[in-house]
């Protein structure tokens, strides 16, 4: 008999098979699975603009003279940058990459010798520029910060001609700026949200409003298998909805895309996972569609803003950053602007891999939980 | 008769927030016995057969269904269960034949493909099979309902108003294949609404407000309920019946084609009342022993008084 009780594979493949039928015969839903991501598109291609404050920056000191130090200072009291630390070279190449940091600022050796010279040293920003809004701002300031802190001290600055550094902004990953690079690996997130949390949210009370639920009820199938099976078509949609972004992004917005495909698409397949799964878990909660609509938007907006997909992440006050990491989107908006615009590797992912899969698993067992196997 | 007892329960209670819709049921149906469910609507039918295959917890009670624990047991009992909703809910938007490759892969069937071939040629839909069951009529659903719950060889049916709403030939057919599982030893428990039904049940339970008030044999329903009927026949006799109701003895009139059926608990004066009434009258009066209608209104009138006040 025990048997019995654990997962049967015939029985997951039969509410799988019964799943994929029924959405092939749901022409709506085909219907959204194609016009969401392009309306959508169209709809968030424009950004909306803010001024993010306290970006993480890494310093390489190469010369650690009082000058230096003092634009530091500086730096710290535009309240645009927050100086995270002094590192080497590689460490900060390794913290930009993981997207740890926005900026390093690099003092080249002689920098205090020179700036007293007046042979302007250069003084190299790179940016993480994946997510221009965020930089634009910070990097103004940068421009007039030379002269404010060095000039009571070299009175040749008076003029403003005379710049005392060199300042060079290198843009890192998206040298120009182009919010479109930002939006579109947001974009596939923010859609894959809705339309995944909002069609298996309708799967189980759609059963429970037709009274099909009973008969689903009086058959062996087990809150797993059935819960499980039900997701499996709309990972498929969702991969198709994804393609269907890429190709966009690719073709009319010129997003270049760098890194490895395969691990783009396992990421993009976890984060389906992810939300099929809540989505599966709001419909076993909810009593009717309409609620299970309505668990979706109320789960929607905040994805939608705090995930640093409309607003920069590090912009955002303190609270909405800690809602916002626990949110699927917020990393896979990290993940996937990593592969595509930085080339990351997997060696990079795992911090933003793991608290989706945390999310996955809590949200699943919370669904098994909650899942009522009784008409009651 | 004799035989193992398929269904054994007792004190069962169900409430829906504080409406008590099923209270102390206890029910007994042995192994290839059909059993007529009866009672009025709202009365708790549908209630406690989801309770008899685990669809819905009792708040109370203990018992046995296949020998398996009604209360603790339930994955155990729906495995062998055929279970038949009061309503159609079977996939409207799955073809028949993927409606029942469904329901053959959710009970683990070996030969599934067989079974659902085998089951599409007995229902006479195999022509049909790609037509999705939402487009089906209803007595064509009914069919396929139940050919649906029947596919895994249940040894337990619980069919909720089968046929409601089906033609009159469809339930002849639908009852002699009813009757032909009991003869292979299948259990059945069959609420319906039909007194043509219910004599065709070995047994049956009345339950209204959700007491069980009478069971047994369709004899042991109409002795129990002590009655003593009259037939009267007559010209203009259906114009008649509110004005026997009020005779002292009458408890209940109900019109049978062109005769009525005039009962009551006391026959001493239910007699004399009677004779009294046609007496100048051109109307005959025999007494008869009272139909299985008779002690049906009867019951129902009972729990009238007895809940309503
Ligand atoms: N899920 C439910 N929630 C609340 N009340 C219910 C529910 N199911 C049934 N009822 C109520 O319980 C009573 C018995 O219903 P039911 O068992 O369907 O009766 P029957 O099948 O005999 O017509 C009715 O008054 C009905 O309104
Ligand atoms: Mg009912």
């Amino acid at each position: 008999m025990n048997a019995y009780n654990g997962f049967s594979l015939h029985r997951w493949l039969g509410i799988m098979i019964k799943e994929f039928i029924q959405l092939r015969r749901d022409r709506l839903t085909f219907g959204m699975i194609v016009g969401i991501p392009i309306m959508q598109l169209l709809l968030f291609g424009f950004a909306i603009n803010s001024d993010p404050k306290h970006m993480p920056t890494a310093v390489v000191m190469a010369d650690p003279g009082p000058f230096a130090r003092s634009y530091v200072a500086a730096m710290q009291n535009s309240e645009y940058f927050r100086i995270v630390g002094s590192v080497d070279e590689r460490e900060a190449d390794r913290l930009l990459d993981r997207g740890d940091v926005q900026f390093v600022v690099t003092f080249p050796v002689g920098f205090h010798r020179d700036l007293v010279r007046g042979q302007m040293p250069t003084l190299l920003v790179e940016a993480d520029a994946t997510d221009p809004m965020a930089t634009g701002g910070a990097i103004s300031v940068l421009k007039h910060l030379g002269i404010e802190v060095f000039a009571p001290d070299l009175p040749g600055l008076r003029q403003p001609a005379n710049a005392p550094v060199d300042l060079r902004i290198q843009r890192r990953y998206n040298p120009e700026g182009i919010t479109a690079y930002n939006i579109v690996p947001g974009l596939s997130g923010v859609i894959l949200t809705m339309t995944m949390i909002l069609m298996t949210g309708l799967a189980m009370t759609r059963e429970r409003e037709r009274g099909t639920f009973e008969n689903l009820l009086a058959t062996p199938a087990t809150p797993f298998e059935v819960m499980t099976g039900k997701i499996v078509p709309y990972i498929l949609i969702g991969l198709i909805q994804v393609t269907l972004i890429f190709l966009a992004a690719r073709w009319i917005f010129a997003v270049p895309m760098h890194g490895n495909l395969f691990l783009l698409y396992g990421v993009v397949l976890l984060f389906i996972c992810a939300n099929l799964t809540l989505g599966i878990t709001f419909s076993s909660i909810a009593r009717n569609q309409l609620q299970a609509m309505q668990m979706t938007f109320f789960f929607f907006l905040p994805s939608l803003l705090l995930s640093g997909f409309m607003f920069p992440f590090r912009g955002m006050p303190e609270w909405a950053q800690a809602v916002g990491s626990v949110l699927p989107l917020t990393h896979f908006v990290v993940l996937v602007r990593g592969i595509l615009l930085k080339g990351n590797g997997p060696e990079l992912l795992w911090n933003h891999v793991w608290p989706i899969l945390l999310f996955m698993l809590t949200v699943l067992a919370l669904g098994l939980k909650t899942f009522r196997k009784t008409l009651d | 008769m004799s035989g193992t007892l398929v269904i054994d329960v007792a004190g069962l209670n169900k409430h829906f927030g504080d409406k008590h819709v099923v209270r102390d049921l206890a029910l007994q149906v042995r192994e290839g016995e059909i059993l007529g469910f009866l009672g009025p609507n709202g009365s708790g039918k549908t209630t406690s057969i989801r309770m008899l295959c685990g669809l819905l917890t009792p708040d109370s009670g203990r018992g046995s269904c296949l020998g398996f624990d009604v209360l603790k047991e339930s994955a155990s009992i729906k495995r062998q269960v055929g279970y038949m909703t009061q309503k159609f809910s079977l996939w409207d938007d799955l073809t028949i034949r993927e409606n029942l490759d469904f329901v053959a892969r959710m009970f683990g069937m070996r030969k599934r493909r067989e079974a659902v071939a085998q089951a599409l040629e007995e229902l006479g839909l195999a022509g049909r099979r790609d037509q999705l069951a939402g487009t089906l009529s209803g007595g064509w659903k009914q069919r396929l309902a139940l050919a649906s719950c029947l596919l895994h060889e249940p040894r337990l049916l619980l069919l909720d108003e089968p046929t409601a709403g089906v033609d009159p030939k469809a339930r002849r057919d639908f009852w002699e294949e009813i009757h032909r599982l009991s003869a292979k030893g299948i259990t059945v428990l069959v609420s319906t609404h039909y007194m043509d039904e219910a004599e065709r049940c070995h047994q049956l339970a009345y339950i209204a407000y959700g007491v069980l008030l009478a069971s047994g044999t369709a004899a042991d329903v109409v002795a129990s309920q002590k009655l003593q009927t009259c037939e009267i026949s007559g010209a203009g006799i259906q114009g008649l019946a509110e004005a026997l109701r009020q005779l002292p003895g009458v408890d209940q009139v109900a019109s049978f084609g062109n005769t009525l059926h005039v009962s009551g608990t006391d026959g001493q004066r239910l007699q004399s009342s009677l004779q009294a009434f046609i007496a100048g009258r051109s109307l005959s009066m025999t007494a008869v022993a009272p139909s299985l209608e008779d002690a049906f209104i009867r019951l129902m009138q009972a729990s009238q008084d007895q809940f309503r006040g």
